[in-house]
C-alpha cells in the first residue's frame, strides 16, 4: 500500500486538475452559448439566401443552359473542406471528423490525385500532414467567435477552385450542432447545388438584369455562406463538445478524490492501529 | 399609407429591422428606388450606400455588395457586410482606406490589385457613410 504522503500527494493534486477542469467546463459553456447565438444569427441569412437561390434556379427553364454550379459534372477531383478546432482536450469531436474523412477517402479514392483536402483547424492540419493526405489550403488560429470576413477569402478560393473546375465537387466535413449534448458528424455536398427543397412558387419575381447574371453572383455567395455557416455550427459543436469532456473529466476526478480519501484514511487508521499493537506489545513484555 | 419592412441580414446577423416608406439602393444599372406595393423583385447591389426614408428622416447603411429582394412589402437585403452610418469605426475605415491605396500604389506583382481596389472602394463607402 502507498504511503500516507504518497496519497496525500495525489489527493492534492487532483484536487488542483478538478478546479482546472471545472473552470474549463465554465468557460467553455458561456464560449458555446456565444458560439450557438452567432450560429442562430447567420441561420435568417442562410434561409434568405436559399430560399432565393432555390426561387432562381426553378423559375429558370429546363432546357436553359444551367449554371455549372447548379449541374453535377463527372467528378475526378474532389474537395474536401475539413473543419476541426486548433486545440485538443474536446473529447472524441476531432477523432471523429478524422476518422470520417480517412474512412471516406479510403473508400471513394484510389490515389491521391483525386482528392484535395482544405483543412480549417490545427488538428486536421496536423492530421494530414502526418498521413500524407494532399492540402491546397488551410486555416489555423480560427477564433473562438468568427465573423463572415474571417473565412471570406479561404472560401472564395475554394469555390473558385471549382468554377476553375480544378475539383469537380466539394465535400464539407465537420460537426453539425444537434445541441449542447448531442453533436453530430456530418458531410454535406456544397457543391455542386443539388439539395435545393423543391418548393411551391407563388410569386413571379422580377430579375434584374437576368437570371443568369444574378446566379453568377449569387451561387459563389450561397456556397460562401454555406461553409461559413458549417463553421459557425462546428465552433458551437466544438465548445459544447469540450464542455461535456471537461463536466466528465471533472466527475472522474472527484470519483478518484473519493477512492483516494478512503485509502488514506485506512492506511491512516492502520499506521494508528499499528503504533496501538506495539505500544500494548511493549507493555506486556515489561510485565 | 403603407410602408415597407425592411430587413439587412449578413452572415454575421441582422444588422436592419424596421418599417420605412421608401429605400433607394444601386444596382449594377444604376440606383433602384423601392416604394411600398413594389412587385416581387431580386437583384444585385454594389458596395454603396443603402438610403432608408422615414417620413423626413434619412438614414444610411454601408452596405459591400448583396442582393435586394423584394416580395409582399417586405423587402430584405442580404449583404456579406452591412454598417449603420453611426455604428460605422471611421478610424477602422480610413486605416483601411489606407492601406488599400498604399496597395494600389505599390506596383508590386504579388498585390492583387482587382481585391485591393474593391477593399479601397468598401473603405470609402463606409466613410461616406459615416459622414
Amino acid at each position: 500500500m502507498a504511503s500516507l504522503r504518497e496519497i496525500k500527494s495525489r489527493i492534492t493534486s487532483t484536487t488542483k486538475m478538478k478546479q482546472i477542469t471545472a473552470a474549463m467546463e465554465l468557460v467553455s459553456a458561456s464560449k458555446m452559448n456565444r458560439a450557438v447565438q452567432n450560429a442562430k444569427s447567420y441561420e435568417e441569412y442562410g434561409k434568405k439566401i436559399k430560399e432565393i437561390v432555390t426561387h432562381i434556379a426553378q423559375s429558370m427553364d429546363e432546357d436553359e443552359v444551367k449554371h455549372p454550379m447548379l449541374q453535377p459534372r463527372e467528378v475526378k477531383r474532389t474537395g474536401y473542406i475539413v473543419i476541426t478546432s486548433d486545440r485538443g482536450l474536446a473529447g472524441a469531436f476531432n477523432s471523429n471528423v478524422l476518422r470520417h474523412l480517412l474512412q471516406t477517402v479510403n473508400e471513394r479514392h484510389s490515389s491521391p490525385d483525386e482528392y484535395t483536402i482544405i483543412a480549417i483547424g490545427r488538428v486536421g492540419f496536423d492530421f494530414c500532414n502526418k498521413q500524407n493526405l494532399p492540402v491546397s489550403h488551410s486555416i489555423i488560429g480560427m477564433a473562438d467567435h468568427p465573423t463572415f470576413s474571417d473565412i471570406h477569402d479561404l472560401a472564395k478560393e475554394t469555390v473558385q477552385m471549382y468554377v476553375a473546375e480544378e475539383i469537380d465537387e466539394l465535400v464539407i466535413l465537420y460537426n453539425h450542432y444537434v445541441s449542447a449534448i448531442s453533436q453530430k458528424t456530418t458531410d454535406l455536398t456544397l457543391l455542386p447545388i443539388v439539395d435545393l427543397d423543391e418548393q411551391e412558387t407563388k410569386l413571379e419575381y422580377e430579375y434584374e438584369p437576368n437570371q443568369e447574371e444574378i446566379l453568377e453572383t449569387l451561387l459563389p455567395q450561397y456556397a460562401e455562406s454555406l461553409i461559413f455557416g458549417s463553421l459557425l455550427s462546428s465552433k458551437a459543436s466544438e465548445h459544447a463538445a469540450r464542455m461535456t469532456a471537461m463536466r466528465n473529466a471533472t466527475d472522474n476526478a472527484e470519483e478518484i478524490i473519493e477512492e483516494l480519501t478512503l485509502s488514506y484514511n485506512r492506511a491512516r487508521q492502520g499506521e494508528i492501529t499499528q503504533e496501538i499493537s506495539e505500544i500494548i506489545g511493549g507493555v506486556s513484555a515489561l510485565e | 399609407m403603407n410602408t415597407l419592412s425592411v430587413s439587412v441580414v449578413t452572415p454575421d446577423g441582422s444588422v436592419l429591422n424596421d418599417q420605412y416608406d421608401m429605400v433607394i439602393c444601386v444596382t449594377e444599372r444604376g440606383e433602384i428606388g423601392i416604394l411600398p406595393n413594389h412587385i416581387p423583385l431580386i437583384t444585385p447591389l454594389i458596395i454603396s450606400a443603402i438610403r432608408l426614408k422615414k417620413g423626413d428622416q434619412i438614414e444610411r447603411v454601408a452596405i459591400s455588395g448583396g442582393f435586394l429582394e423584394v416580395s409582399n412589402n417586405e423587402l430584405t437585403i442580404l449583404a456579406q457586410s452591412a454598417e449603420r452610418g453611426s455604428e460605422i469605426d471611421v478610424e477602422r475605415a480610413k486605416r483601411a482606406k489606407e492601406r488599400a491605396e498604399r496597395l494600389l500604389q505599390s506596383k508590386q506583382d504579388n498585390v492583387d490589385f482587382h481585391r485591393a481596389e474593391l477593399a479601397l472602394k468598401r473603405a470609402m463607402n463606409r466613410l461616406d457613410v459615416a459622414n
